[in-house]
């Protein structure tokens, strides 16, 4: 393990000594002439907690399936601590898996759906009871262990399910969109409670979503996908802050995009956008070379907004206000180029006074620093 | 409560005077005292006495309901044996051909699957008797449990079967502890249907039926021949009264469980 001072933040995947729990290895799936899984490599390390996030059909849920083993690779090993995964079904393996519909067993008890795994190992009968009792502690539902899986309400299904999949102490735990069915203020609440029995039993879970704040929430690590393949494989922080192409930088958090051609790399990368306006300046995504087309990415959040052309700063650009969305902590503010492209710039409301800088129709300067923007590759 | 229009209730009085005329007249006339069918003479019960005393009549309705248990247990295995292969595994080499060809005896002429069943028993040699009937029946009725099978497993979320897997269950385990409850209702209606059917039948009964096994429509069929007796009115009575008790209790019984069960969710909130 990776983790041994009280300092070190958890990495294992930058310790060339941490031996993987999951090895995918140059998988591909195809379902006739779909290919649903491009030549997959990816390395997963025990007690991550893993999320592959993209659109729905980009393939993360067939790589789920095939790590349960309800699909097996078209080419390519995977293995699980160390074992060739491609001959063991999915009832031997120690890999359990949340459904997206929970899967519940309708005519049995919360509490017979939750020793239904462990009956099947063949443990005694007070092994099996007190496993039980202690899974329904984990996720608070002891007062419900009688009911059938129609007699409770939604969140409390996703609880059971939780709790039965993690009652036979899976090496690693597959949840399915496991939020998905929940409302947001549940979903929010119960993110931060998988986090909790994530560290408390210490099992690795991959989790599969569509949902980019659910990811960055409760992940060590996204694996953004598209088309059956990994585009970006980071910790959230570096998903956000680097994403390494439009594509990640898009579909991760709010981002604009000014479209041009990279025109200097001295310093840091220069992006012409416009005829006769200074080139934005920002930081270099990926390997880029002169005259390539590309992408300037900023953040809305990074943007300040200011009435007065600020002049300690070398990326900054007119405008008109064309909208304001005020969401209560932060405002929104839409603001139109001379040129055409509309930026999106947030600022928060910290203050509490009502007292509004600027409206609609106002003309205004927005400005960021030279490191607050990406250039991306197109 | 919406009050009914006269038209509704003219053809509510239709409709059902269409079904159910000829079954009263036919219960009426079991009471009859007289030995003329047509003709009334009084009431009296002496004709169910006549029956229970009519010792060919019993057994042959004993036959029956020998014939009719075994051949829809029968059924129901390999009905719905075919019906989850045809709708759980999936594609492969050959399912259309055998889906289609399961459904075939649903519009086969039983006359053409009577002949050919006696046929077959005749080629291999196997007597007429109380198995040939069983095998022939089980045969037709197959096809009607694995419909009735087959539309309850499309609805069927196939991830609960995923789950057992995922929790260890073999393939068998997964069938027999989660799927097979979850459908069990199904699996009864397809084994009720397959009962009645076995009772009901008379034409595929007489091709494969020898003469130690004659079932009872076999028997009412030839003494009606030689003229309607008021005991067939009285058996027939019986028959009504029995399949009508069992309609009203499964319906009752399923009417309490879906209450029961709604209260339930209501509650779960």
């Amino acid at each position: 393990m990776a983790v041994s001072g009280k300092d070190d933040v958890f990495a294992p995947w930058k310790d060339a000594t941490a031996e993987p729990l999951i090895k995918i290895n140059g998988v591909t799936k195809r379902f006739g002439d779909f290919t649903a899984i491009d030549n997959i490599s990816l390395e997963i390390y025990p007690q991550e907690f893993f999320a592959l996030l993209g659109p729905s059909g980009c393939g993360k849920t067939t790589l789920m399936r095939m790590l349960a083993g309800f699909e097996t690779p078209t080419s390519g090993v995977i293995s699980i601590d160390g074992q060739d995964m491609s001959t063991v079904p999915p009832n031997k393996r120690a890999v359990n898996m949340m459904f997206q519909s929970y899967a519940l067993f309708p005519h049995l008890s919360v509490w017979e759906n939750i020793a239904f795994g462990l009956r099947r190992d063949g443990l005694d009968k007070e092994k099996i009871a007190a496993r039980v009792e202690e899974m329904l502690k984990l996720v608070q539902l002891g007062k419900f262990a009688k009911r059938k899986p129609h007699q409770i309400s939604g969140g409390q299904r996703q609880r059971v399910a939780l709790a039965r999949s993690l009652a036979k102490a899976p090496k690693l735990l597959l949840l399915d969109e496991p939020l998905g069915a929940l409302d947001k203020k549940l979903r929010q609440e119960t993110q931060f409670e998988l986090m909790d029995i994530q560290e408390k039993t210490g099992t690795t879970f991959v989790i599969v979503t569509h949902d980019q704040e659910e990811a960055m929430t409760v992940a060590s690590r996204v694996a953004v996908m598209d088309h059956g393949q990994l585009i970006q494989v980071e910790t959230p922080e570096v998903i956000y802050e680097q994403p390494n192409s439009v594509y990640v930088a898009d579909f991760i958090g709010d981002v604009n995009l000014i479209e041009g051609s990279v025109s200097g790399l001295d310093s840091g990368a220069e992006l012409a956008w416009a005829e006769g306006r200074d080139p934005l300046i920002g930081q270099p995504g990926a390997s880029l070379s002169k005259g390539q087309s590309a992408s300037f990415a900023i953040r809305p959040e990074k943007i300040a907004i200011s009435a007065e052309e600020p002049q300690d700063r070398r990326n900054r650009v007119q405008g008109k206000i064309l909208d304001i969305g005020y969401l209560g902590n932060l405002s929104t503010y839409h603001v139109e180029l001379p040129d055409g492209p509309i930026i999106k710039c947030e600022v928060g409301n910290r203050s509490r006074i009502e007292r509004r800088d600027f409206t609609w129709e106002d003309e205004v300067w927005l400005s960021w620093s030279d490191t607050a923007g990406l250039v991306l590759p197109r | 409560m919406r009050r009914l229009s006269t038209f509704n209730i003219v053809s509510l009085t239709l409709g059902f005077a269409f079904l159910y005329v000829p079954m009263l007249i036919l219960v009426i006339y079991s009471f009859n005292e007289s030995k003329l069918v047509t003709v009334w003479a009084g009431f009296s019960t002496k004709w169910y006495g006549e029956l229970l005393q009519n010792e060919a009549m019993i057994d042959a309705a004993w036959v029956t309901i020998k014939v009719a248990f075994f051949s829809s247990t029968l059924a129901t295995v390999l009905g719905t044996m075919a019906a989850y292969v045809l709708v759980r595994r999936g594609r492969f080499f050959g399912r259309t051909v055998f889906s289609g060809m399961i459904y075939a005896p649903l519009v086969m002429p039983e006359v053409i699957t009577g002949l050919s069943l006696l046929l077959l028993f005749i080629a291999i040699g196997l007597d007429r008797g109380v198995l040939t009937i069983v095998l022939a029946h089980t045969t037709f009725a197959m096809c009607y449990v694995s419909v009735v099978v087959s539309s309850r497993l499309v609805s069927f979320d196939d991830s609960l079967e995923e789950a057992a897997l995922d929790l260890g269950a073999s393939p068998f385990e997964a069938f027999r502890l989660v799927t097979l409850p979850i459908i069990a209702p199904a699996v009864i209606s397809g084994w009720l249907l397959a009962f009645t059917l076995s009772l009901d039948d008379l034409v595929i009964a007489s091709f494969t039926a020898g003469p130690s096994s004659t079932t009872l429509p076999i028997k009412i069929f030839s003494s009606v021949r030689l003229g309607v007796s008021p005991e067939i009115n009285a058996l027939s009575t019986i028959i009504i009264a029995i399949v009508t008790l069992g309609v009203l209790t499964a319906s009752i019984v399923s009417k309490r469980q879906i209450s029961q069960r709604l209260r339930e969710e209501a509650q779960a909130g």
